[in-house]
């Protein structure tokens, strides 16, 4: 794979940024949408997220990179059998899966299908496993999720609501887990996104292009620095994506001492309550985006000023259409948290 | 001639022949007309360049955009790029209808079987990997085809999923897309766009003006040899993107471009840093065709805010134009660039500018309703997996494909079973493929009727006459219909989405006339059913008929100020939605009302009065 743009070297673009950092911090979130405008560095921000991950613990020789940690019930066929046996997991560091889902994917790639090698050179059924497989416990990345063909879309849709993928093909029935973290870019010119996917992604992005000349130069001319030396150039932001890491690190280490006061959940419920959002997702994405983005931030406890900043990411995509409010849904959040919280 | 003209901007101001003829007026028209020459040549020139600075690294120019019929001038000019080309590069043309399996690679099915095992087929962009992909009829462009060729041109590589066959392959091409779009609605997708670094427009050039440039290949090795040295100098690349910022050319790939084609321009030029003169070339190629307003002297629009000037060390105002007075005084530079732009800007686009009409026209594909795929009817469009029945078709070809490498396996495990027969071919129920099919997505008018006192005396009969027509029109073009009369306190839905004509035409017959005139809670009305159409996966159309004079609120209470308000606002809300919309003044001499109306919500103004049922059908069906 050519090398990546590496993340630290992004210019700008400071939400979308924080919603793939907390994203990575806590997964369980479930994923980040970016839309916007052409030429906005949507795709080369969720390349570089692939460098910036700390290594996971993985069971060696699983195809589904399970975790060695899990419950029974969270691994695949093989590991539990093993397990089962009294045998021992036997345990590597891996990278975080980052794993492109392209647009002219057919279904049998991405949800998995025999392999053809051996049933042609074998003639033995044998279940080769397809993207969903290799996303588990990593992140799906669908480039233009909106152009994305209706048949996938049900089927990631299935697949993302129970974290398990199920194949019965050819009188072969394979189950494995496959939970992973949806990434979605696109532009909405393009054409919406089903609302049923829309509700899969945790958290929503709006970007646009810089405004001002300062920064605009300086995307175009780091950008043609990495393409004369990219090796060079990744050389150079080896530090400060290292330090990124590290926060992504602690931070997740610290996740779980992060305190989440009963105000500020309740401040968390009057919000959604003021928007009208539906469902209790919405509430549920705030009070975890928050607690990611305390965790960065390095501070014990979450407060308004977390729930502030992560409010629009979290519920932007999530309100209903108002016929008699012309305004963005942007807008509606920023109004809404103002009334809330004050200025 | 070299192939770096001199800028439009400078050719204008060559010698006219102004003393040569006594007569003011005909010196006139000879002065005119030699601008006009002068201006067509350096376009032609322009055009030469473009060619040449793409020849020199397509891969880092991403791409041209040419747009002409198909003709001499454009043969000639292609012509002229092939030989600038390095002759071991591949040229592969891609079909326009071309399947992913072609255009990507995948599972190359008669070598599969042969060999015994899976091998992979190279797609066309793996293949021309190093050269350059010609895109014949870019405007009819599939948007899957345009998606895989900018995924591709993003990141450098092909990623095969399909079939079976994983494959990751580097491929590095510029692509040249021929445009033969003839009007505004016929353009190539600008998700392509976007990632091409030059847009030409060939169109009106004659073919006498177009002649052979005399630019050689030994020109551009050399200048190929040049190019990774070129450096560009801060100010240069703060002319590029203040001109950026100025023409409001928003997407940051444009000024990504522009910088890699002065570098491009520079070592044409045998220069090692990039001067003026490339600049200057790279924005009236890159920036001019995507300029979406001019830095006019006019009151600054609200365009740049904030934004503290740049420190203005460097360069002092020497070159000052009188031209352009309201420009920051201390970017001489950014001004000389801009203008040099500007002069480049089509005229149908300066003159689209200049009305301000060009609003960001955000459905880039053509008119007539959304394509939306089902699995009934339409045209073609692959295959997928799934049973026949239930109206989906069985692909046969494509099942026999699906089930042609399993027959191996089959058959042992059919003679272990000891059912083995004399079966050619086993075909599955897992290998059955179903033909996907996509169709325009049906479109539903919906009239939105004022059934108010003001309008049932003015004109409800002839309202309702024009819309028995159209209904008429709706029949023939199997589009469903809905109506909405909104009177007194409120809206009524009084038809939903139909088909059925009898019932439209009962519900209008039977509409009374009388009472205040709610046009916010019409027009609110009118939206939320439009957005219910396009959520089924319909193209909604709103015809609204009223004079435009709104006397109820939003809450049902009379009050002209109040209600007028609310009207805009439902206005505001409607043009939110993006909807097709027509408004058809029902007032028995035209007034403003209606059309501010039509302004704020978008849509086309018509006046009935001389909107006989042809013409109103006319209309409807151009919004449509």
């Amino acid at each position: 794979m050519p090398a990546a743009f590496p993340f630290s070297a992004i210019v700008a673009q400071d939400e979308m940024k924080l919603a793939i950092l907390i994203a990575a911090t806590d997964q369980s979130i479930g994923g980040v949408l970016v839309f916007g405008d052409r030429g906005t560095g949507k795709s080369t921000a969720i390349r570089a997220l692939a460098a910036l991950l700390p290594p996971m613990r993985v069971v060696e020789g699983c195809a589904y990179n399970c975790d060695p940690d899990a419950a029974d019930a969270a691994l695949c066929d093989g590991c539990r059998q093993t397990r089962a046996q009294g045998g021992k997991l036997k345990v590597r560091k891996g990278p975080v899966p980052v794993v492109d889902l392209p647009l002219g994917a057919t279904e049998d790639r991405v949800i998995g299908a025999l392999d053809l090698e051996s049933a042609l050179t074998r003639g033995e059924k044998r279940f080769e496993p397809g993207l969903l497989a290799r996303a588990h416990r990593g992140f799906l990345y669908i480039d233009e999720a909106n152009l994305l063909e209706d048949h996938l879309v049900d089927a990631l849709l299935d697949v993302a609501a129970s974290g398990e993928n199920v194949v019965e093909r050819e009188g072969l029935s394979v189950r494995h887990p496959a939970r992973f973290v949806l990434v979605g870019s696109g532009n909405p010119e393009e054409g919406e996104l089903r609302p049923q996917l829309l509700d899969r992604f945790g958290l929503s992005v709006e970007v646009s292009t810089p405004q001002d000349l300062k920064s605009r130069m300086q995307v175009v001319r780091l950008r043609d620095e990495f393409e004369r030396a990219p090796a060079a150039f990744i050389d150079k932001h080896k530090r400060k994506d290292g330090k990124i890491r590290r926060q992504i690190l602690k931070a997740k280490e610290h996740l779980g001492q992060v305190e989440v006061p009963d105000a500020t959940l309740e401040r968390a419920s009057q919000l959604c309550m003021k928007l009208g959002t539906d469902g209790l997702r919405g509430e549920l994405t705030l009070i975890r985006a928050a607690r990611a983005y305390a965790a960065l931030e390095g501070d014990d406890t979450v407060e308004d000023k977390h729930l502030k900043h992560v409010a629009p990411p979290a519920l932007r995509h999530r309100l209903r259409r108002n016929v008699l409010d012309d305004a963005g849904s942007t807008t509606r959040v920023n109004r809404a948290v103002e009334e809330l919280f004050g200025a | 001639m070299s192939a770096t003209a001199p800028a439009p901007g400078q050719m204008r101001s060559g010698p006219p022949a102004a003393d040569l003829a006594a007569d003011p007026a005909i010196a006139a028209q000879a002065e005119a007309e030699a601008e006009r020459r002068a201006q067509i040549a350096a376009r032609w020139d322009d055009a030469c360049l473009a060619a040449a600075l793409f020849a020199l690294d397509p891969v880092a120019a991403g791409g041209l955009n040419v747009r002409a019929l198909p003709g001499p001038v454009r043969d000639l000019w292609l012509e002229f790029l092939r030989e600038l080309l390095p002759p071991a590069e591949p040229l592969r043309r891609v079909p326009l209808h071309i399947a992913d399996g072609r255009l990507l690679g995948g599972l190359d099915l008669a070598a599969t079987l042969h060999a015994g095992r899976p091998v992979a087929e190279r797609g066309l962009l793996a293949e021309a990997d190093g050269g350059v992909v010609l895109l014949a009829m870019a405007e009819r462009v599939a948007r899957s085809t345009a998606a895989h060729l900018s995924a591709a041109l993003d990141t450098r590589e092909v990623l095969v999923e399909r079939d079976g066959i994983t494959a990751r392959t580097p491929t590095r091409f510029g692509v040249v897309a021929l445009d033969e779009g003839a009007n505004d609605e016929e353009q190539v997708p600008t998700t392509l766009k976007d990632r091409f670094a030059i847009l030409l427009d060939l169109n009106d050039i004659p073919y006498n003006a177009a002649v052979p440039p005399a630019e050689d290949a030994g020109g551009i090795q050399r200048a190929r040899r040049r190019l990774p040295g070129v450096t560009v100098p801060e100010d240069m690349l703060e002319a590029i993107c203040a001109t950026a910022l100025a023409l409001g050319v928003e997407s940051l790939r444009a000024s990504l471009f522009a910088q890699r084609i002065a570098c491009a321009a520079a070592a044409l030029d045998g220069r090692d840093a990039v001067a003026m003169e490339d600049v200057s070339a790279a924005a009236r190629l890159v920036f001019a065709p995507r300029a979406t307003r001019i830095p006019m002297p006019d009151p600054p629009e609200d365009q740049q805010p904030e934004e503290p000037p740049p420190p203005d060390e460097h360069q002092d105002d020497e070159q000052q134009d009188d031209q352009t007075p309201e420009q920051d005084i201390d970017k001489p530079l950014e001004d000389v660039v801009l203008e040099s732009a500007q002069a480049a800007i089509p005229d149908n686009l300066l003159a689209m500018l200049k009305m301000g009409a060009l609003r960001t026209r955000s459905h880039s594909s053509g008119k007539s309703g959304a394509s939306q795929s089902g699995s009934l009817r339409g045209r073609p469009a692959g295959t997928r997996r799934g049973e026949p029945g239930a109206g989906a078709r069985l692909a046969v070809i494509d099942t026999l494909r699906a089930a042609a490498p399993w027959q191996r396996l089959r058959r042992a495990e059919r003679e272990q079973q000891g059912t083995g027969g004399d079966v050619l071919v086993e075909v599955r129920q897992d290998d059955f493929r179903i033909t996907r099919y996509k169709q325009r997505s049906e479109t539903t008018t919906i009239f939105v009727v004022d059934a108010s006192g003001s309008a049932a005396l003015h004109r409800l009969a002839e309202a309702k006459g024009a819309v028995e027509l159209l209904l008429a029109d709706c029949y023939v073009r199997r589009d469903r219909v809905a109506m909405v009369a909104f009177r007194g306190p409120g809206a009524e839905l009084l038809l939903p989405p139909t088909r059925s004509l009898v019932r439209a035409k009962r519900s209008l017959a039977g509409l009374p006339g009388g009472g205040g005139t709610p046009l916010a809670a019409g027009i609110d009305a009118a939206v939320e059913l439009a957005d219910g159409v396009q959520r089924r996966g319909g193209t909604p159309v709103v015809v609204l008929l009223t004079d435009g004079r709104a006397n109820v609120n939003r809450e049902g209470i009379g009050g002209r100020a109040q209600a007028a308000e609310d009207a805009q606002a439902s206005a505001r809300a409607f043009r939110a939605a993006e909807l097709k919309a027509l408004v058809v003044d029902m007032s028995p001499r035209p007034r403003p009302d209606a059309e501010t109306l039509a302004q704020a919500m978008g849509a086309v103004y018509l006046p009935l009065p001389h909107a006989d049922a042809a013409a109103l059908s006319g209309a409807v069906q151009a919004v449509a």
